[in-house]
């Protein structure tokens, strides 16, 4: 490279006058980025919009087939691994090398458990060929004229927790990425931009799952049967 | 002689050596040219496309290619130059060279990002590139189910999953440049001291970022409706074919403005440099830019009058329609504002700048009788609708785009292109392109669907037409093509400001170092302000 003035550093880069200005800009940058994801899975609400409202009974009944149980176990998951998120960053404010770790750590148990959890789900329906796009779709308690409804309930079923599914692999890559980093000890209390950005995209992935529950598994209860 | 004084000055171009340092950069500015030789390249395949298509539409027959062909021919033409080309073409290569030397800074915010994002248009183009290779995709450029999902034997994935991908390049330029206006301006570079190229940018990163996530998902519902037979678009099942439409629309329409709003930037700076006077209403052109950002995603509907939606949904998105044409002619109204009593020079930017505003006009008027419910029965998916489009995005779009070209041409490579060539060549655009699409107009009015290659034989004449019209556009654009290479050994050495502008990107050396200043420079004046040109810096050419 060139010599010229100035040279750079993760905690200031040279495009970048202080490092606060490189802060702000990160930050910045991740609550677009996390307002880009509202309009993508903002389509996939869209269509379920649609659909519910057109076929309203058939996905009430199809909704009180997914196991709400376990989808409750990993709500809960998902909010404890929030708070770990929470409290890595915390960490990091501090400077505390080993509790980054520690708790980036924890929250990517957590991301793992709600993955089996959901990897078992989709096993039972896959089980019960609850699959649309299949002839041997067939769901208990619908006439065959709604069974084609059906299916369009479980293709956005799957393909809303199948693309959360996928932001959350791509999380825990994010989170390994962090913890190898923390390990090296290039965080600190003076630089810990990335555990903070990366924590804001955590928490959206977890929102996003709190609105995917109720809509998904809890139809039948908002029907009142 | 001193050999300090021999050796030539340290800029962007001589800084490093060999083909990795272009391809690892991160500076914005050789991402920009990486840009630049990349939507070439599809200029020309989607122009090659446009060629047989024109050739085919001599002779009323259709003799040349099947029908199926044909279909390919239209939907490759259009992906090609929709998605590959004019999309990134104005913000990601003039923008991305520019926008950070406007305001000031070093570099845009986030510089991995930016190459990453130019990697991702080009591997988003070599799938479409790959699907056109190995048999090509017929659906048209809109991807209408049922037909993309079900019926359609060509190689709907592969082209759709290339739009996808370049679709991220797209999100993230757009991220990056709002992230850089928001934080990166030099002292003094107040919001209302930008210049209007980086409002209209801003605001088409507005669109970038709230519109193309929604094609990404349609993309992606298409996409598992036609490998699992999911039926989300499939009436058999209960499923909405206009669904789609309205998703697809809900970007496309916005992705309208995604285009055009850019290449207003560069009017405004062409404008306002070469009749030497600050810009009529700067502020109004300013907040036009945003109000057409925000009104442009409430008129989508307007693409499907005939689609069956309800006739109030088509009231609404009618009378919205209108309300985007405001802010537009506000724009116009004020450039020419802006000449009224100004010092005209009539260089090649200028002239393109005229050819912008005449075309756009003709075009966002006839976008208003579409939007005019009965008229639009009428001509819909006719060549009407055909050539309203070609006037804004090839008489508008890339005119902007050829006169920021020339303009900012000396700042980019150091050189003068050839005025008089330019000249003549851009009169040769001009004239070809009139010729090719005013036909169009009276074909569709007169009944000529689009997307045939038979047509009844009266329509002959104004066809023939057409296709010499494309013969002499190919001509004019051939033109720049070879000068803007030939200058770069044979031009004049260009000076600092050649156009007496009063943009920061002026204020530096032709080509700019690598970090753009050599000291952040701290911005005292408005925008436009000729008064704060030193006379010495301003050599006329
Ligand atoms: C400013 C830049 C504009 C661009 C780049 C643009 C581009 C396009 C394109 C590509 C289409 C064809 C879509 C298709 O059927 O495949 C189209 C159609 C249409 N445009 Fe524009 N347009 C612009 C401005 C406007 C304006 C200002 C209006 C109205 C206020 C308008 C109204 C329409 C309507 C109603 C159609 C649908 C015609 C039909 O298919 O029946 N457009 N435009
Ligand atoms: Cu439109």
């Amino acid at each position: 490279m060139s010599n010229h003035a100035h040279s750079e550093s993760l905690e200031l880069r040279v495009q970048f006058d202080t490092a606060e200005q490189q802060r702000d800009a990160s930050t910045l940058g991740m609550w677009l980025f996390l307002v880009t994801e509202v309009m993508f899975f903002g389509g996939m609400f869209a269509a379920y919009t649609v659909y519910r409202n057109l076929y309203p009974e058939v996905f009430a009944i199809c909704s009180s087939s997914l196991n709400a149980v376990l989808g409750a176990v990993n709500t809960c998951v998902l909010l404890l691994s929030s708070f770990t998120m929470v409290m890595a960053v915390r960490a990091g404010q501090l400077g505390q090398q080993k509790a980054i770790i520690w708790f980036l750590i924890l929250t990517l148990l957590f991301g793992g458990i709600f993955l089996g959890v959901k990897a078992v789900e989709w096993k039972e329906k896959f089980d019960e060929h609850h699959i649309p796009g299949q002839a041997a779709f067939h769901l208990e308690g619908l006439q065959q004229a709604d069974q084609g409804h059906a299916q369009l309930f479980f293709s956005l079923y799957f393909a809303m927790t199948g693309l959360h599914a996928l932001h959350m692999v791509i999380g825990a890559g994010i989170l390994l990425g962090l913890i190898l980093h923390a390990k090296q000890g290039r965080y600190s209390a003076s630089y810990y931009t990335p555990v903070d950005v990366a924590g804001l995209y955590w928490h959206f992935v977890d929102v996003i799952w709190i609105f995917l529950f109720p809509l998904l598994y809890l139809i039948d209860r908002h029907l009142g049967k | 002689m001193d050999t300090a004084v021999a050796q030539e000055r340290e800029n962007y171009l001589n800084a490093s050596h060999g083909l990795k340092s272009w391809l690892l950069t991160k500076d914005h500015k050789r991402i920009g040219l990486l840009y630049l030789f990349t939507i070439t390249l599809f200029f020309f395949i989607g122009g090659a496309f446009a060629t047989l298509i024109r050739i085919e539409l001599l002779s009323p027959q259709g003799n040349m290619v099947s029908s199926e062909t044909y279909n390919k021919l239209f939907t490759m033409h259009a992906v090609a130059m929709i998605f590959f080309f004019m999309i990134p073409s104005i913000p990601a290569v003039l923008g991305n060279f520019f926008l950070p030397i406007m305001i000031g800074a070093r570099d845009l915010a986030f510089p991995k990002l930016n190459l990453l994002s130019w990697y991702l248009l080009v591997i988003g183009g070599a799938f479409s590139l790959f699907a056109m290779i190995a048999g090509g995709v017929d659906t048209g450029w809109t991807f209408y189910t049922p037909y993309s999902t079900t019926y359609s034997n060509s190689w709907v994935i592969a082209t759709a999953l290339g739009i996808f991908i370049a679709g991220f390049s797209s999100i993230l330029t757009g991220l990056n440049f709002i992230v850089t206006v928001h934080r990166m301006r030099a002292p003094g570079m107040t919001w209302f001291r930008m210049p209007l190229f980086v409002w209209a940018n801003y605001a088409t990163s507005l669109i970038q970022v709230l519109g193309t996530p929604v094609l990404a998902v349609t993309i992606v519902l298409l996409f598992v409706e036609r490998v699992f037979q999911l039926g989300i678009f499939d009436p058999a099942r209960g499923g909405d074919p206009v669904l789609f439409q309205h998703l697809f629309w809900f970007y496309s329409h916005p992705a309208v403005y995604i285009m055009v709003l850019p290449g207003m930037g560069v009017i405004s700076e062409i404008i306002s440099t070469f009749s030497r006077k600050t810009v009529f209403g700067y502020a109004f052109i300013a907040f036009s830019s945003v109000a057409i950002a925000v009104l442009g995603f409430l008129v989508w509907g307007h693409h499907m009058f005939v689609s069956g939606q309800s006739l109030y949904a088509s009231m609404v998105f009618s009378f919205l329609s209108y309300f985007v044409a405001i802010p537009s002619a506000i724009k116009v109204f004020n450039w020419t504002a802006t000449l009224y009593k100004g010092s005209i020079s009539y260089q090649t930017p200028m002239l393109y700048a005229f050819g912008f505003i005449g075309l756009f006009t003709i075009g966002g008027l006839t976008g208003l009788f579409l939007a005019a419910l009965g008229m639009d029965i009428h001509v819909t998916d006719t060549y009407f609708v055909v050539a309203h489009f070609h006037y804004i995005m090839v008489g508008g779009t890339m005119m902007a785009y050829l006169g920021g070209m020339h303009f900012w041409w000396p700042k980019m490579t150091g050189r003068m292109y050839p005025e008089g060539w330019a000249k003549l060549s851009s009169l040769v655009i001009f004239l070809g392109f009139n010729l090719t699409f005013f036909p169009q107009f009276i074909l569709g009015y007169l009944g000529m669907p689009r997307r045939y290659h038979l047509y009844p034989a009266e329509f002959q004449v104004l066809n023939v037409m057409s296709t010499a019209g494309a013969s002499i556009l190919a001509v004019g654009y051939a033109m720049p093509m070879i000068y803007f290479i030939w200058s770069l050994k044979y031009g004049k050495v260009a000076p600092m400001n050649p156009w007496g502008a009063t943009g920061l990107e002026w204020r530096t050396a032709s080509p700019p170092p690598v970090h753009n200043f050599e000291q952040t420079p701290i911005v005292t004046h408005e925008a436009y302000d000729y008064t704060s040109v030193p006379a010495e810096e301003i050599e006329v050419v």
